[in-house]
């Protein structure tokens, strides 16, 4: 351990705005073990209601280096609309009767399960269709951030700017497996040998 | 560096979490959807989440406070209708949560969850009580310096931020390898609030202050 934490306040008295032109950023610090009464929230996961008939259903585990359920995590999701619009308008909880929220949030079940009820996002320009995913664990120091995109796009995967980059093995981790009728399989894996390629910004 | 490496074998849950293969900048950055928020509204926030003192018939037991500061980008810019969430163990310790073991006692009048959105000059503000320390089972003889959970909306998913506020003075900061994740000294202590006498309302609540700032992301590399 390092040695003990200063005694007096770091910080002088704060500086008029003007002069805190690059104020130091805000550490990150793990979700911790009991946001589950807090975070998640009933309609979490649909981030379409379960009634549109184009809705997908995405499973998946999120799973540790020994292989092992992460029972702790909280996945949340963010994507386009199935034309490629990502949602600008204040309702990203309740929907707001918009039949698309955009977010979704899902805390793992004991066996490190979580799904989501969405839709296919529409291709965002030139490249491949994806969604957006952040995973937050009791452990995670700082979020992990990865992409999903579709088995179905194969074809178009090798000229995907980010996908293209990455070795087979490790490009198959961004990839949804088909799972049945209008569903998809998806794990994350923290560590080990087929670790999930995690995203850097 | 700001954020703390995802493997910290002093906090024993890192070593089997954190990823152990490079993360991967994708060619062109982030893409138009990671640059762009969940936006969310008034309409869909309750009254009362910003107040966790009355949640409940009566009130909690404890030290009531008032927790207020300004969520802030990378520049120094408000950013308003910021959702913020917390979360927090009650006076004695204790987390209104199933898998809570910690013997200290729940308080039926406080559950310990709250939310709001930040006004247009980027501040948010929550009244609570001071949560207690609370032991975990890291190693041996470990606490937990008293603390809030923070989640924090940004203008960008890459933005997206947890972290935990703490108190000034707290004499647990040197023995959490939470806390001390986090490599640089001067960034660790931007997670202590401050305590404000002109927050503070007389014969009511003390107060603290405590500026968030976010990123272009957490996910930094090293």
């Amino acid at each position: 351990m390092t040695t003990p934490a200063q005694a007096a306040p770091a910080e002088a008295p704060q500086a008029p705005a003007a002069a805190r032109t690059t104020p130091g950023l805000t550490p990150s610090q793990t979700v911790g073990p009991f946001f589950g009464y807090a975070l998640p929230y009933a309609s979490g996961p649909e981030v379409v209601p379960g009634w549109r008939a184009d809705a997908i259903t995405v499973r998946g585990r999120v799973l540790d280096g020994a292989g092992d359920p992460v029972p702790d995590a909280l996945v949340e999701i963010w994507q386009a609309d199935e034309t490629g619009e990502v949602p600008a308008r204040p309702g990203a909880i309740e929907r707001a009767g918009h039949g698309f929220s955009g977010f979704g949030r899902c805390g793992t079940d004991p066996a490190g399960g979580f799904w989501f009820r969405t839709v296919k996002p529409g291709a965002p320009g030139a490249g491949a269709p994806y969604i957006a995913v952040l995973v937050f664990a009791r452990g995670l120091l700082k979020p992990v951030a990865t992409r999903l995109y579709f088995p179905e796009d194969a074809a178009s995967h090798a000229a995907e700017p980010l996908l293209a980059e990455l070795p087979e093995d490790r490009r198959a981790t961004l990839v949804a497996e088909p799972a049945g009728d209008r569903e998809y399989r998806f794990d994350v894996r923290l560590q080990g040998e087929r670790e999930t390629v995690f995203l850097a910004f | 560096m700001t954020h703390p490496p995802y493997l910290s074998p002093d906090y024993r849950s890192t070593v089997l979490r954190a990823p152990a293969r490079d993360l991967v900048m994708p060619k062109l950055g982030p893409d138009s959807v990671e640059l762009t928020s969940p936006v969310f509204g008034h309409h869909e926030l309750g009254r009362l989440d910003e107040d966790l003192t009355r949640r409940h018939a009566g009130e909690p037991l404890g030290e009531r406070i008032i927790v207020t500061g300004r969520v802030l980008d990378g520049a120094g810019r408000p950013v308003p209708d910021a959702l913020v969430e917390v979360w927090q163990a009650n006076a004695a310790g204790r987390y209104a949560h199933l898998g809570d073991q910690h013997p200290a006692p729940l308080d039926p009048n406080f559950t310990g969850a709250g939310r709001c959105l930040t006004g247009a000059d980027g501040r948010y503000r929550f009244v609570t009580i001071k949560p207690g320390a609370y032991p975990w089972r890291n190693h041996p003889n470990a606490w937990r310096p008293a603390h809030i959970h923070f989640s924090v909306f940004g203008t960008a998913f890459t933005q997206r931020l947890v972290t935990q506020m703490y108190f000034p003075g707290d004499p647990l900061f040197a023995y959490d390898p939470i806390f001390q994740s986090i490599p640089d000294v001067k960034a660790r202590e931007r997670l202590v609030s401050r305590f404000d006498m002109d927050t503070t309302e007389p014969e009511w609540a003390l107060g603290y202050q405590w500026d968030i700032v976010l990123g272009d992301t957490p996910m930094e590399t090293t």
